[in-house]
């Protein structure tokens, strides 16, 4: 090409690369996926299967589903997950049976890979959406999953 | 090789060799990848990768976790094309179990699987403007991929650490939005790849900085044990999508994508023409989800019977070999990942030699380096 015929190509080339960011420039108003973050927090809608972090859900009576049979201490890959359990008589049948202390679930470790809620044969635990998780120490990140007074609800067994 | 020459007409007759480290902590290195440059002048006589700044021994942790439990530990290696590698572990398992998935598990995987890559090429072109200095292109590429992150994030509930594959099957079924979410993705992004080629690809500068850049032979390709679009950018035909089919793509039709020139363009070119292909297989497929169950049912406790067993998938980059011995027990004895980021960083040494330092960032672009893939 000769010299002349290149600087022209050249031109030509940048032109067309203009023209698309132009096209932009007049019509972005129809095609901005910006969200405006902080600002839209109460629209702010997650989807229902993103996983944020582990809960617990309690009903009113302050009730779970958590038998403490381990399944999902087993299950976890990196050990975010500690049960502490005991044995207590339970009124109704008159036999020893098992019951969670503390479902201490360590948020600073987990890797949100859902073997958890996979593995627990009673689905006492589940997903949340919230994924705004930033706090000043570490030590706020170990969670425990079961309220202080909980009780086990009826009819959920092992 | 001219430039070498004028560079030894210095005034005093002579130039010295020095040293300069390219990272860890380098913008073009696109992660914590150390390279020691030899310079003579702007000449680059040598490049040194120096690895291991992001090791965390997965390999090892994999002989203490289940087989369920290392699916998860894939994400983290190529974060770019999670979902691939979590079916490589999938597949593997599937494999020594002797277990037949259904066709829907199949199909599935292999649409999310293409839409992963489209993912990460689109990142790999945003980023390649910009390290040759197109701002511009990685805002376009961020847009687009937003849609596809979305689309991961509401099926499989992560936009990159998916872990949506288990072995035996799919955590659960497609969302109810999937197939009409994907579909408007396909219509838009079929108006949004033309543009591409108009802002980048026929750019002046953008050629000039890449054509006869690099060059790679298709011996020296094989030789090094280079694989995906790098590979076919020098005219070796290595799609194991082609060559050993897993998942559904002995039932669809594509297109391998080689090119014979082998230079940074001809890297480019294989990306962008296999983001076509890789829309042209999923539009194939997402019509033709065949219905059936999303899992079979696997035990518990997953064991291998004892032997060794391999599988090859093809990532974004390449080859990825997951290698299994097992001793019965529930770990693995020993998994070994061939990464393709590993063997394709092997070469650039041998390609980047003679070109200037600038030359270099685009060649380092155009193998689109995943540093958590090769240090694993
Ligand atoms: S989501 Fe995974 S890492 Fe987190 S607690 Fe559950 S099993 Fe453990
Ligand atoms: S959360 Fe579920 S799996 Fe974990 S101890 Fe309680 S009942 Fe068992």
């Amino acid at each position: 090409m000769s010299y002349v015929g290149e600087i022209v190509h050249g031109i030509r080339t940048l032109l067309t690369g203009m023209a698309v960011t132009g096209k932009y420039f007049f019509r972005a108003r129809k095609e901005i996926i910006t969200q405006q973050y902080p600002d839209n927090r109460d629209q702010l809608r997650m989807f229902e299967r993103f996983r944020g972090e582990v809960v617990m859900p309690h009903n009113e009576n302050n009730e779970h589903r958590c038998t403490g049979c381990q399944a999902c201490e087993i299950a976890c890959p990196n050990g975010s997950i500690e049960i502490i359990w005991d044995r207590k008589v339970d009124e109704k049948t008159g036999k020893k049976k098992k019951y969670i202390v503390k479902h201490i679930y360590h948020l600073s470790m987990c890797t949100m890979c859902n073997l958890c809620i996979i593995a627990c044969p009673t689905d006492a635990i589940k997903m949340a959406q919230n994924f705004e998780n930033s706090v000043y120490d570490r030590s706020y990140l170990t969670k425990v999953l079961n309220k202080p007074g909980s009780k086990l609800m009826d009819g959920i067994d092992e | 090789m001219e430039e070498v020459k004028q560079i030894t007409l210095h005034p005093q007759g002579r130039t010295e060799e020095y040293f300069i480290n390219m990272g860890p902590q380098h913008p073009a290195t696109h992660g914590v990848l150390r390279l020691l440059l030899t310079l003579d002048g702007e000449i680059i006589k040598r490049v040194d990768p120096d690895l291991g700044y992001i090791h965390r021994s997965i390999e090892k942790m994999t002989e203490h976790d289940t087989y369920r439990q290392i699916v998860h530990l894939t994400d983290r290696m190529d974060y770019l094309s999670a979902h691939i590698n979590n079916e490589a572990v999938c597949l593997v398992v599937e494999k020594a179990l002797e277990l037949e998935v259904p066709d829907r598990v199949k199909v599935v995987r292999t649409i999310l699987a293409e839409l992963t890559r489209i993912a990460s090429h689109l990142l790999w072109w945003g980023v390649t403007g910009m390290d040759i200095g197109a701002l511009t292109t990685f805002m376009y590429a961020f847009r687009d991929r937003e849609m596809i992150n979305d689309i991961m994030e509401e099926n499989c509930g992560a936009r990159l650490t998916m872990n949506y594959n288990v072995p035996g099957g799919l955590m659960w079924d497609i969302h109810p939005n999937f197939q009409r979410r994907v579909k408007a993705f396909i219509k838009h992004f079929k108006t949004k790849l033309p543009e591409f080629d108009r802002l980048l690809s026929d750019n002046i500068i953008f050629r000039k900085r890449t054509e006869g850049i690099g060059v790679l032979s298709a011996e020296d390709a094989i030789s090094f044990g280079v694989t995906g679009p790098a590979a076919r950018a020098s005219g070796v035909s290595c799609d194991i999508r082609k060559k050993q089919p897993y998942s559904a793509y002995d039932r669809v039709e594509f297109k391998e994508i080689l090119d014979t020139r082998g230079d940074t363009f001809a890297r480019y070119k294989v990306r962008i023409h296999e983001m076509w292909e890789s829309l042209h297989i999923i539009e194939q497929l997402i019509d033709n989800i065949p219905e059936g169950d999303y899992q079979v049912k696997t035990n518990a406790v997953i064991k291998l019977p004892k032997g060794e067993y391999y599988q090859r998938v093809e990532t974004a980059r390449g080859e990825l070999g997951v290698y299994v011995v097992s001793d019965g027990k529930k770990s693995p004895y020993r998994m070994k990942f061939r990464s393709p980021g590993f063997s394709n960083l092997s070469v650039i040494d041998h390609v980047a030699r003679g070109y200037k330092v600038a030359d270099l960032v685009a060649i380092m672009a155009t193998f689109d380096f995943v540093i958590p893939d090769i240090d694993r």
